[in-house]
């Protein structure tokens, strides 16, 4: 490619088209203005949010159905730092994100400018890597190298800080086809001898056990986990992110582990005599007790070395690429069978979904649970079900199900409220024939539904629902449980009537006060060919487990 | 246990920063700090001394390495490091005392940097368990200020950290 004389601003414009962008989630300020105005002249559609937070979102579930990064733009000050927890939820779910900030003019840097705000300092913590582009000369460098270190190894976003004057500056752009970082090397194949360690160990167990991240979507290895479980007999459990990596249904599906998993998951983790953790962080609300491993032969596959033996004993660390690890693995393995472990299991599953749905009938209202599995009856397998944060998350992650090609998106590290329905507006973006709901409570979905105007505006069509108890119910079972059940800042009255609130935006949609009434409006909400709001009301003692 | 930590860097705005922030959210202990650009004026050195067991030490060097603008990380055994660090004191001194103090100064291998009427400033660059003891022999005299550079620390023979 030539060199063009442009402006930085334009020649960020050409870098993102360079980078096959095609939507910017965005909200405007006097500072990101020369990069906005740019954008009008490029066919990358920008789509105009209604809080700097919701476009980080909005931009993560478009990058994490794409697998590509994707973009969010802000401008300095507040609109910078409101960014942050967007920036923060996409760090823990390792999601490529590229958020543009504007910044101050070069020369009020550091004198409290209006608007100003250190972003690059503040959002330190929370990004992969940041720029805080000084000299517009670089801007093609930086924005090569940003989406290099945003989409490649263990992804995660990167900040570009361009200040006003710097993104009027002219400049000579060449936009680089390739790019060189002597310090950044994400290794992507496997040690051998580790692999046939692995191999070894898993010929030595009689009672083996996968879990599997969500770094599997990361890389796409569903295929090569279903290989591996079901060429060598192997139950999989996973960590929320990982819900989804092997179809929900499939007899080797044990369901999610962790504080407020499947009885059953828990039950094959301390039961297990080896584990092979893929592309999961083994974090404190997956692996709430590692007592029992002592035993157990612990696997860990994952792109990011800093992650392996951090949260969890390991006996033999696998740095890689998941999914190529995995190829590399079956190659060392055969045929293997397991029917006494997968028995055992199987029963303990049994007995369990009998006392659930024993449950669900029993509900007031609507069971929140019956809705889920409801829902996912009639959604199309090409879908996306969002969950926000509290107890709607767990309804969803465990009842939630999936085939191939489904997916469950939710903010699994940082437990970010509002996240849903942002996240569902970036899918739908991004995959227009997708079937996408965001499943939010009542505490959540006020904390984002001023993006029912995104959707409107856009022609956005997510579908919404609201989970209503007039509770943030998570807290509330967590106070009755570890306060003798004094419940403060849990009731949520005063909260609004959401068919209102959809109503007032123009968003068509239908109240559900019993179980017998489910079917027929989730059958309504997916035929609709437009934005549509579900408000559910929930039985007010629904908890988010049973036991 | 203390271990020495030596980082090269990319001498790029904001990498002290990102590598203190590190190791405060990180809940890593630094004892010092010490940076300077290397040969190669684009990469810098940067020396910690940190406390932690071998589980804190390895997530030090993992998380370390994550940061895109760390080029390398080594931390080396300390009986084949050679470490230094300078101290300047400025103690109280009176005439009579100069003699006294001259002589630690001979003993210690310390240069004695600056004089005034009533204090003296004296210069020692070792290792950090003889400038604690130079410190001692000094504070009879009257301790005024203590100024010290951090260490710094090279491996022994011929192995070179280089970016």
């Amino acid at each position: 490619m030539a060199t063009e004389r442009m402006t930085v601003a334009a020649a960020m414009v050409k870098a993102l088209e360079q980078e096959g962008i095609k939507h910017i989630f965005g909200y405007p300020g006097a500072a990101i203005c020369p990069f906005f105005d740019e954008l009008i002249k490029s066919d990358i559609q920008n789509i105009l949010v209604r809080h700097e937070a919701n476009s980080g979102h909005a931009a993560a579930g478009y990058a994490r159905i794409t697998g590509k990064p994707a973009v969010c733009a802000a401008t300095s000050g507040p609109g910078a730092t409101n960014l942050i927890t967007a920036i923060a939820t996409a760090h823990m779910d390792s999601v490529p994100l590229i958020a543009i900030t504007g910044q101050v003019v070069s020369n009020q840097i550091g004198r409290d400018a209006f608007q100003e705000a250190d972003i690059t300092g503040a959002s330190e913590p929370f990004v992969k890597h940041s720029f805080l582009v000084k000299d517009g000369t670089t801007i093609a460098e930086v924005m090569k190298k940003a989406f290099y270190i945003s989409g490649t190894g263990r992804p995660g976003p990167v900040l570009i800080d361009v200040p006003m004057d710097i993104q009027k500056q002219e400049i000579d752009f060449e936009y680089p086809d390739t790019v060189e970082i002597r310090s950044y090397k994400p290794s992507f194949l496997g040690n051998k001898l580790q692999i046939k360690k692995a191999a070894e160990a898993l010929k030595n167990s009689s009672k083996p056990l996968i879990c599997a991240g969500g770094g599997i979507f990361t890389v796409n290895a569903s295929g090569e986990l279903l290989q591996l479980s079901e060429m060598c007999d192997i139950p999989v459990i996973s960590t929320m992110m990982g819900i989804g990596a092997i179809p929900t249904e499939h007899k080797n599906y044990y369901g999610m582990l962790g504080v407020f998993g499947v009885e059953t998951a828990k039950y094959a983790l301390k039961e297990c005599d080896l584990l092979i953790a893929l592309g999961a962080r083994m974090s404190d609300r997956s692996v709430t007790s590692l007592s029992p491993f002592h035993e157990t032969v612990v696997i860990h596959i994952d792109v990011d070395p800093a992650e392996i033996g951090k949260n969890s004993p390991v006996n033999i660390p696998i740095v890689g690429d998941v999914k190529k690890v995995l190829e590399q693995l079956l190659t060392e393995l055969n045929e293997m069978k397991h029917p006494r472990w997968q028995d055992m299991l199987y029963t303990h599953k049994s007995e369990r979904v009998k006392r659930n749905t024993d449950n669900e009938k029993s509900a007031e209202l609507v069971s929140p649970k019956y809705f889920v599995k409801t829902l996912c009856k009639y959604l199309p397998d090409k879908c996306a079900v969002c969950s926000d944060v509290g107890s709607n998350q767990i309804w969803a992650a465990n009842n939630v199900v999936l085939s191939g090609q489904g997916r469950f998106i939710t903010s699994g590290g940082m437990g970010t409220m509002g996240y849903a329905y942002p996240a569902a507006v970036g899918i739908k973006t991004a995959e227009p024939d997708r079937e996408v709901v965001a499943l939010s409570g009542d505490g959540s979905f006020q904390m984002s539904f001023m993006e029912l105007a995104t959707a409107v505006q856009h022609g956005i069509n997510v579908k919404g629902v609201v989970f209503v108890n007039n509770y943030l119910g998570m807290v509330r079972e967590y106070q009755d449980k570890n306060f003798e059940g004094r419940r403060t800042m849990v009731d949520l009255s005063g909260s609004p009537d959401f068919l209102k609130i959809a109503e007032a935006y123009g968003i068509k949609g239908e109240t559900v006060s019993g179980n017998d009434r489910v079917e027929c409006a989730v059958k309504k909400m997916i035929e609709a060919n437009e934005p549509y709001l579900l408000q559910v009301m929930v039985d007010r003692t629904e908890r988010s487990l049973i036991e | 246990m203390k271990h020495t930590i030596s980082i090269l860097v990319e001498n790029n705005a904001g990498v002290l920063a990102r590598i203190s922030g590190l190791f405060a959210r990180r809940g890593f202990n630094i004892y010092s700090l010490a940076v300077g650009v290397t040969d190669n004026e684009k990469v810098s050195r940067i020396t910690i001394v940190a406390d932690g067991d071998d589980y804190t030490l390895e997530q030090i060097e993992k998380q370390l390495n994550k940061l895109i603008d760390v080029i390398k990380v080594r931390t080396v055994k300390p009986d084949e490091l050679l470490q230094r660090e300078l101290v300047l004191v400025k103690v109280s001194c009176t005439a009579a005392q100069r003699h006294e103090l001259i002589s630690i100064a001979k003993i210690t291998q310390a240069k004695i940097s600056d004089i005034s009427i009533d204090s003296m400033t004296l210069e020692l660059s070792d290792c950090e368990s003889r400038l604690e003891n130079f410190q001692e022999l000094l504070r009879p005299y009257g301790i005024k200020e203590v100024v010290r550079t951090g260490t710094i620390a090279i491996q022994k023979g011929t192995a070179a950290l280089r970016a």
